[in-house]
């Protein structure tokens, strides 16, 4: 047996140490050492997006990550989208749009919805198709998520301030 | 997945010495790697990540060309200006490889040492003449591309040897590239047919006076398609002219048939996206197209 490493990384704004094997993914901490089952396992190779998180800032397939590849890094989860009292208006979006129905996209799909809206804060409908493409769903038909990512951008660049975000 | 080892070296050395130490696979981006080991088709006993060496992650463009060290991610690649005006059949075939997750993480040299005969990026780095920069245990050694594959999933590369980089010349004035595939949907799918061409164009943006032509997916390996980049040598650039590119393109294939296509129908998707392929970097050569991205590049 390989000998386990000690990790440390931030999660969601908080340092974590943890143990680990070399064979371990990101995928398999998150939810087997961590608890933090929020994130979810679909294809475990890397075609459905289910288990997207934010590594160093971008979105990655938590499944094709070692864990020891995440030694200082920064790690962003579905965990960390909501307030303690509230849901994030990109959540209610997809409540409001009927975006999901069994759910084991949703976290993924709201990850990546989080990343696409930070680069590009009011992306066209064809930019959202292509960013989301590597996000499976197999209930929705992808239209209801297109709407509450537009939704999420239209609700986010009411309440800006004139230059905030380029506009 | 199996037990192994891990290790992160930070200089070459360190790397090409650990790498030749044992049954062991280096770690890129992982896209390809993790799901083989997960699948058991590659069970070593040592991962070694190459990603903290400096060699391996520099992306540098000067009057000495492209240097693209083999473990930059695609998406540092699509974000490059450099790439996308200059060395466009790169960016054309980075931003189609997986989706953005997938592009966040795989890289180029990933890609190359994967040695898929469908991988996107080899058709657009044979068509702009890509060199193999290799570090082994008995020292330093370079290559063409076109000299590197040797079957499906088989490549030059002895144990203990590393794809360190890979340089491209120089893109002279007057001259445009372009890598375009054929697949079923818009994105997330593996090259049906995928192809990759520069051309170099006189001064009156007439006549072409060199081109390349890089072919996937229609064979055990990608292929230089020389004999229809001759073709094309002192012709002016016409549509007639392409087609017969494309004809000659379809004469050194030698594809499969499986589930995304059969031998007849890659062999004539192989010359209609050389004459397209063509037509684009011709445009683009001239001025009068550029680089298009689907998903917006965050600035770098």
């Amino acid at each position: 047996m390989s000998r386990k490493r000690v990790v440390t990384c931030t999660i969601n704004g908080h340092e974590e140490q943890f143990l680990c094997e070399p064979r371990q993914t990101l995928l398999g901490v998150l939810r087997d050492t961590l608890d933090m089952t929020g994130t979810k396992e679909g294809c475990s190779n890397g075609n459905c997006g289910a288990c997207t998180v934010i590594l160093d800032g971008r979105p990655v397939v938590s499944c094709l990550v070692l864990a020891v590849e995440c030694e200082g890094s920064q790690v962003e989860t579905i965990e960390g989208v909501a307030q303690p009292d509230k849901l994030a208006p990109v959540q209610n979006a997809f409540l409001e749009n009927a975006a999901l129905q069994c759910g084991i996209c949703t976290p993924g799909i709201i990850m990546q919805t989080q990343a696409l809206l930070k680069d590009n804060p009011n992306p066209t409908e064809e930019e959202i198709r292509f960013y989301l493409a590597g996000n499976l769903c197999r209930c929705t038909g992808y239209d209801k998520i297109v709407k509450a990512v537009q939704q999420t951008a239209m609700t986010a660049s009411a309440s800006c301030q004139p230059g905030c975000c380029g506009e | 997945m199996h037990d192994f080892d891990f290790e992160s070296p930070r200089t070459l050395t360190e790397a090409v010495a650990l790498l030749a130490s044992r049954d062991s696979r280096p770690l890129a981006g992982g896209t390809d790697l993790i799901d083989h080991m997960r699948t058991g088709r590659f069970r070593p006993a040592l991962v070694v990540d190459l990603k903290k060496i400096p060699e391996l992650t520099q992306l540098v463009t000067d009057s000495n060309g492209l240097r693209l060290g083999a473990a930059v991610p695609c998406y540092q690649i699509q974000a490059s200006a450099e790439i996308r005006n200059h060395y466009s059949a790169i960016a054309d075939a980075v931003s189609i490889i997986g989706g953005v997750q997938i592009q966040n993480r795989a890289t180029i040299g990933g890609n190359l040492c994967t040695s898929g005969p469908a991988a996107d990026s080899a058709p657009a780095l044979l068509a702009l003449g890509a060199i193999c920069h290799i570090a082994g245990p008995k020292g330093t050694r370079t290559l063409p591309l076109d000299q590197f594959f040797t079957g499906p999933g088989k490549n030059v590369l002895q144990p203990g040897e590393i794809l360190v980089e890979i340089t491209c010349p120089a893109p002279v004035p007057m001259s445009g590239s372009n890598y375009r595939r054929f697949i079923p949907r818009n994105e997330m799918d593996i090259a049906v047919v995928g192809v990759g061409v520069s051309v170099t164009l006189d001064a009156s943006g007439q006549t072409i006076t060199a081109a390349r032509i890089g072919l996937g997916a229609v064979g055990p390996t990608p292929i230089l398609a020389v004999d229809a980049a001759k073709t094309l040598v002192g012709q002016p650039a016409s549509d007639a002219n392409y087609k017969t590119a494309g004809e000659a393109a379809r004469a050194v294939t030698s594809p499969i048939n499986d589930m995304r296509g059969t031998v007849e129908f890659r062999r004539h998707v192989t010359g209609v996206l050389v004459e397209r392929s063509l037509r684009e970097a011709v445009a683009r050569a001239r001025g009068e197209s550029q680089y298009h991205a689907h998903v917006r590049i965050p600035c770098s």
